[in-house]
């Protein structure tokens, strides 16, 4: 095992950690961005491109799309709510 | 329960798993030591048998063939999930606003933003075609393929042209492409029941290796799923987008998500 | 130090875990939960790995170079991409949920619905 390995996954480990403590969603969505990236290293220094190629794509594109998405949609549900100043209906 | 009361209880529950997972693991091999025969096995036969230089997708859609045939309709699955769950809600507001939403560019856009955008998506088509047809021969496939080609569209909205991409990726063209990808991939499982008897069989000629046509109905697979996957990502997207962007409230939020 | 791989996955499993139990967000819940599930990736990655082994594309090598398991890869790289659509299903899931009962904290939604 090289030193090189080692590193990269204490880097998966911290980030990992990160993305799961994170209290804001929006910085969650971040956070995650930089865990796939450190995911993707690790499998490039565990000999594995094609499985670093597909995370690589869908970490820093396709996930954050979709959270960020969500969360736009999430937040203009709440406005309308405090809108109408009804939270039960 | 209460909120105290359940991380409490996950402590203890934390812990123990924590102890059956490291008991478990150890019983594996240790790390760099690896003896299953399985790989072993293909990385002796691949190339001489199925004339594919990347083994993973020799193994992805030829000797698990199968396997890739049911994750495959996974992801169909969940995408069709996700149109069904966002898409009746659509009739609750009126789908106006087209014009409207063209002005609604999202906060960020800088004409530098919106230039490198435009100008990355023939890049992204190319590259991504790259990744799809050589799947047999360096790293890639149909899958990490489909998701580069699914993000040359999204492109146009990064540059804050939703318009522009509902008419680059519109809903029939992208549900025509999962369709078409599901299907095509199922037909060639098909075809080798067809032509030898066994589903999934390679039935096409295994070609010369190293040349963009060998491996037999690898690249076909391997186009099938890269439209299935590329349908997929921008059905997810564009539904989510209609949600969050088309169906917002009147004023202007501007937010930065 | 060559269980190292496996202790993360162990810790990534956990800690996931950990972030499904205390958020107040389901997409947060869903967040943590893909950090459960990339702990697979290290397990599987970690069984197929040889030291000193070089990746599977045999583009350049010689023959008799030895490589690291393809099956494995295969595996982990197809549950990447089909791991992301299940993840939209799930945010598609949240928003419909915030929707209905106007919260995305799990707690609430429950009081909103009795």
């Amino acid at each position: 095992m090289t030193i090189l390995q080692i590193a990269v996954l204490g880097a998966v480990a911290l980030a990992g950690t990160a993305v799961a403590l994170a209290r804001e969603p929006l910085r969650q969505a971040m956070t995650l961005g930089v865990y796939g990236l450190a995911l993707t290293i690790l499998f490039f220094v565990f000999q594995a491109p094609d499985v670093a190629l597909s995370q690589v794509v869908v970490s820093t594109v396709g996930l954050p799309v979709m959270i960020l998405l969500a969360l736009r949609k999430i937040r203009q549900q709440e406005h309308e709510r405090g809108g109408r100043g009804s939270r039960e209906e | 329960m209460s909120r105290r009361g359940r991380l409490g209880l996950f402590a203890v529950a934390g812990v123990g798993a924590a102890a059956v997972l490291v008991v478990g693991l150890a019983g594996l091999p240790a790390f760099g030591d690896y003896h299953a025969a399985y790989g072993l096995i293909v990385n002796g036969v691949g190339l001489s048998e199925r004339h594919a230089t990347d083994l993973v997708t020799a193994v992805n859609f030829d000797y698990r063939a199968f396997d890739t045939l049911g994750e495959e309709f996974l992801l169909f699955g969940s995408a069709v999930g996700v149109a069904v769950l966002l898409r009746p809600t659509r009739g609750e507001r009126q789908p106006p606003r087209a014009a409207a939403a063209d002005e609604r560019r999202f906060a960020g856009a800088s004409p530098a933003l919106r230039a490198l955008s435009i100008g990355l998506i023939s890049p992204l088509i190319v590259l991504g075609a790259y990744i799809v047809t050589h799947g047999q021969l360096t790293p890639g496939g149909g899958f990490q393929g489909g998701v580069i080609l699914a993000t040359a569209p999204l492109m146009a909205f990064l540059a804050g042209r939703v318009l522009a991409f509902k008419m680059i990726a519109t809903e029939h063209l992208v549900e025509a492409g999962e369709a078409f990808g599901a299907a095509g991939y199922a037909l060639i499982g098909l075809g080798g029941l067809v032509f030898s008897g066994v589903f999934f069989h390679n039935f096409l000629p295994m070609g010369l290796a190293g040349h963009l046509l060998s491996g037999g109905t690898m690249p076909l697979s391997s186009i099938a799923v890269g439209l299935e996957v590329a349908g997929a990502f921008l059905l997810v997207w564009t539904e989510l987008l209609d949600q969050a962007m088309l169906h917002g409230p009147g004023r202007s939020s501007g937010g930065g998500s | 130090m060559s269980f190292l791989p496996y202790a993360i996955a162990a810790w990534l499993f956990v800690i996931g875990l950990f972030g499904i139990v205390r958020s107040r967000n389901l997409v947060i819940t869903i967040a943590s939960l893909s950090v459960v599930q990339s702990s697979t990736y290290l397990v599987l990655l970690g069984v197929g790995y040889r030291t000193g082994a070089q990746a599977p594309i045999l583009a350049d090598i010689p023959q008799v170079a030895r490589t690291v398991d393809p099956v494995v890869h295969a595996l982990a790289l197809v549950d990447v991409v089909v791991e992301a659509t299940l993840f939209a299903l799930l945010l598609a899931l949240a928003v419909q949920g915030h929707k209905r009962y106007g919260s995305v904290d799990p707690d609430e939604m429950r009081i909103m619905r009795g």
